[in-house]
């Protein structure tokens, strides 16, 4: 019920506020030397006419039956072209992720378990590198060294998952690996913190009391107890994730819904940005969900009813 | 010694055996380009982006547009024009077909001028197609055009894009599914990332076309159009981003193109508004501008000073650069002299660098008259509704645009076209130009209307400029100069 409300009040604030911006579509489709007549017309064809409440509510009872309309700029439907940009971008997001995720637990694990010892501090003053650096600039980065230098992998393009998996991971590589780098140094830290504070917990010295060995304690108690901020970390990095994909798919030209994104608000394709605004927020409310669910399966004390 | 023989027969089958990679002549071609089209119907829709891809690759035009701007036959193979210059006969090639199979003649060019002069239509030059008093079809490989005026440039600007001749049937689906009579065929088009064109194997000339497969690649970000080219996965970019090809010019595995344009980059300056309706006012503005320091700052070095809305090497053209040079003492005067302190100026800037860039110098330089330029940055569709289109409310007082139509003098005529001139005295000058159909008087009416805006100091007109096009060494047959958005790839081979 929270979940609807949330995503019906996203999708009033995504409309008004892509209404309020100036320029529209029908002008620029027809171009800087049309006549104002056949701006007209064809905003008339468009729908751009009628009044905000109507264009709102014909927009909400679309998405309740599927109907996403069509794009003012390509004319064929929204709802496919999504479809076609997400085969890129769910797999470009679930690889960073996962490219994330291995990257920062084991830094912030190894950090935490070696704390203030050399490894600890040489690792962490890498993630702080890893923080500072802006992703799209870490691009060009890896374009220059792996494309240009080495010549191993394409400096951008996507080759279509036609001819196997293998050639669309690779086109991917260096596009998750380049969104993949500040997240990674984040969650690394946050991992190690919270290992590094559970590792002070009173059960913790039990623990060894009772015999247990460094390690047996470390990955049996510790982890499943540092977590929690660990996930809920993640959750929100999903959706910087997101976020970074549009700057990303600009560097790598990648037809993902990033460039889509980009490209229509160039052109004021609305119909598609308020479209796909809302698909993203869609996604980052369903994962927070999830991720308020798995607390519940790593701490039982937390109740599914208690969120 | 066994072991020498073995050498020498081992380096003897090498050198008899082809190495493979040459045996296999390359006949492929990605090519890169900054934007997408939104469609493939160059009739329809006014980006240049759908004439890059295009024009006389999947459709043809009566005439063509060569490298050096001149004009000659494509499916027309000749034409003639009446002595003054209102009707033009044009001879159809025979037996040229559409993709489709359908037969090319004068009833498809009748539909092709027809549809484009319709009232819904949104052909980007829709004035001209309207201003065909008739289009006859005497038979099935003549057509006869009468213009309502004097048209001297007719067999040009039937070349561009707009005037692509289409088939009657496949032309409703041309956006998605363009059926042209040209060599090319689109092969796919992935939105967003690449468009493949294939060779049409029943091409009428076929054997001509070297290239059987060109992917064209859509890069915006300059250092991703860099990138690209130095990885090899591009082979050529023509109009690339100024400020990248600085590297390539030393690199021995490339070559760069330098060409010239019709484009004219402007400051346009607002004439409704008070104090810019003021001609000394807008010297002032002229005479603080430093065109060499604007074209090293803003263009790479990439353009040439112009005084007037025309460019060197057009019919016509005089150099109009001495009229309102640079020299801010004299602006400083102008200024005092209109009785104009504080001025207070807004400029609005499109994105391309050319402008971003243009206008920063721009402040500066009039900073140093005394004049305090606000800059604005907008988006394109933000520029066009606010500052340029005809029905918008022309709310700037300064912009930095760059005109890249050919011949476009006639838009200073519109009454509603953004920089607000709108001279009697022009406009009477403008029709007695296309009145005259001898070339020589043609082109000293010519010379009289640059000089007019010049001393009028219509817009801060400031450089033509080139465009930068860098390829892969081996690629030959690239066009140098761009009279107008496109590639010629029936041109293009590999060495």
């Amino acid at each position: 019920m929270t979940l609807l409300a949330t995503l019906v009040g996203a999708s009033l604030i995504i409309f008004l506020v892509l209404d309020a911006l100036p320029g529209n579509a029908a002008q620029m489709l027809m171009g800087a030397d049309a006549s104002p007549d056949a701006v007209r017309a064809l905003t008339v064809k468009l729908g751009l006419d009628q009044p905000l409440a109507v264009r709102y509510l014909q927009w909400l009872k679309g998405m309740a039956v599927g109907d996403l309309g069509n794009s003012y700029a390509y004319g064929t439907p929204v709802a496919g072209l999504i479809a076609e940009r997400l085969t890129l971008t769910i797999p470009l997001a679930i690889i960073s992720m996962s490219v994330t995720v291995t990257l920062a637990l084991s830094a912030g694990i190894y950090t935490a378990a070696n704390h203030n010892k050399l490894g600890d501090v040489g690792v962490m003053s890498l993630t702080q590198i890893g923080i500072a650096l802006p992703n799209f600039w870490f691009a060009i980065l890896l374009i220059l060294l792996f494309s240009v230098r080495l010549q191993w992998l394409s400096a951008g393009g996507f080759a279509g998952w036609e001819d196997g998996i293998w050639p669309g991971v690779r086109s991917l590589l260096l596009p998750a690996f380049s969104l993949s780098v500040v997240q990674a140094a984040i969650l690394a830290r946050v991992t190690r913190s919270a290992v590094l504070e559970v590792l002070r917990e009173d059960f913790v010295r039990t623990a060894r009391a009772k015999g247990l060995g460094k390690r047996e304690v470390l990955w049996s108690h510790v982890l499943r107890n540092a977590m929690i901020p660990v996930m809920t970390v993640m959750g929100l990095q999903f959706a910087n994730l997101l976020a970074g994909t549009i700057v990303i798919e600009n560097v790598f030209y990648l037809p993902g819904l990033g460039r889509l994104i980009f490209q229509s608000i160039a052109n004021r394709d609305l119909i598609v940005v308020r479209n796909c605004v809302m698909l993203l927020a869609a996604m980052v409310v369903i994962v927070n969900f999830v991720v308020d669910v798995l607390y519940a399966f790593i701490d039982p004390r937390i109740k599914v009813h208690d969120l | 010694m066994f072991k020498k023989f073995v050498i020498v027969a081992v380096a003897a089958a090498f050198a008899a055996a082809p190495l493979p990679a040459l045996a296999q002549k390359k006949d492929s071609v990605v090519m890169g380009m900054t934007l997408e089209p939104p469609g493939l119907d160059p009739t329809n829709a006014a980006a240049a982006a759908i004439a890059e891809v295009t024009l006389y690759n999947i459709y043809e035009t009566l005439t063509k547009i060569k490298e050096d701007g001149t004009v000659g036959p494509l499916l027309a193979e000749s034409w003639t024009a009446t002595p003054d210059l209102k009707t033009y006969t044009f001879k159809l090639a025979k037996g040229v077909k559409f993709q489709n199979g359908e037969p090319f003649n004068s009833a498809a060019v009748k539909f092709s001028f027809d549809r484009n002069a319709a009232k819904d239509s949104t052909n980007k030059d829709r004035s001209l197609f309207q201003a065909m008093e008739s289009v006859t079809a005497p038979d099935a490989d003549t057509i006869v055009v009468a213009m309502k005026y004097s048209e001297p440039n007719l067999p040009f600007l039937l070349g561009q894009a707009s005037g692509s001749i289409v088939e009657p049937k496949s032309a409703g689906t041309n956006v998605t599914q363009p059926v042209g009579t040209g060599p090319y065929q689109l092969g796919a088009w992935v939105k967003g990332s690449s468009i493949t064109l294939n060779k049409w194997a029943d091409y009428r000339n076929a054997a001509a076309i070297k290239l059987s497969k060109v992917t064209i690649r859509f890069i915006s970000d300059p250092a991703s159009q860099a990138a690209a080219l130095l990885s090899g996965d591009v082979d050529a970019f023509p109009r690339i981003a100024t400020r990248v090809v600085a590297q390539f010019k030393s690199d021995p595995r490339f070559t760069v193109l330098i060409g010239g344009s019709k484009a004219k980059t402007i400051v346009a300056i607002n004439e409704r508004r008070k104090p810019l309706d003021d001609v000394r006012v807008r010297r002032a503005i002229l005479a603080a501008i430093d065109r060499k320091a604007m074209i090293e700052g803003a263009a790479e070095g990439f353009g040439t000073p112009i005084g007037s809305f025309y460019t060197p090497g057009s019919l016509g053209y005089v150099d109009t650069t001495g009229i309102n040079p640079y020299d801010p003492e004299k602006a400083k005067k102008l200024l005092a002299e209109a009785g104009v302190t504080n001025l207070e100026l807004s400029l609005k800037l499109p994105p391309p660098p050319y402008a971003r860039q243009g206008g920063e110098i721009l402040a500066a330089q009039l900073a140093k008259v005394g004049i305090t330029a606000k800059i604005e940055n907008v988006e394109w569709a933000q520029w066009l509704s606010q500052v340029f289109a005809g029905n918008s409310p022309h709310n700037f007082d300064l912009t930095i645009v760059s005109h890249v139509e050919p011949f476009d003098l006639v838009k200073i005529t519109e009454p509603d076209y953004y920089l607000g001139y709108n001279n009697e005295a022009f406009n009477k000058l403008y029709q007695q130009i296309v009145a005259t159909p001898d070339e020589a008087g043609r082109a000293k009416l010519l010379g009289d209307a640059q000089k007019m805006l010049a001393t009028d100091a219509v817009a801060g007109f400031m450089y033509q400029p080139q465009w930068p096009t860098v390829i892969s060494k081996k690629l030959k047959g690239v066009w140098k100069d761009v009279p107008q958005f496109e590639n010629d790839f029936s041109a293009w081979s590999w060495e």
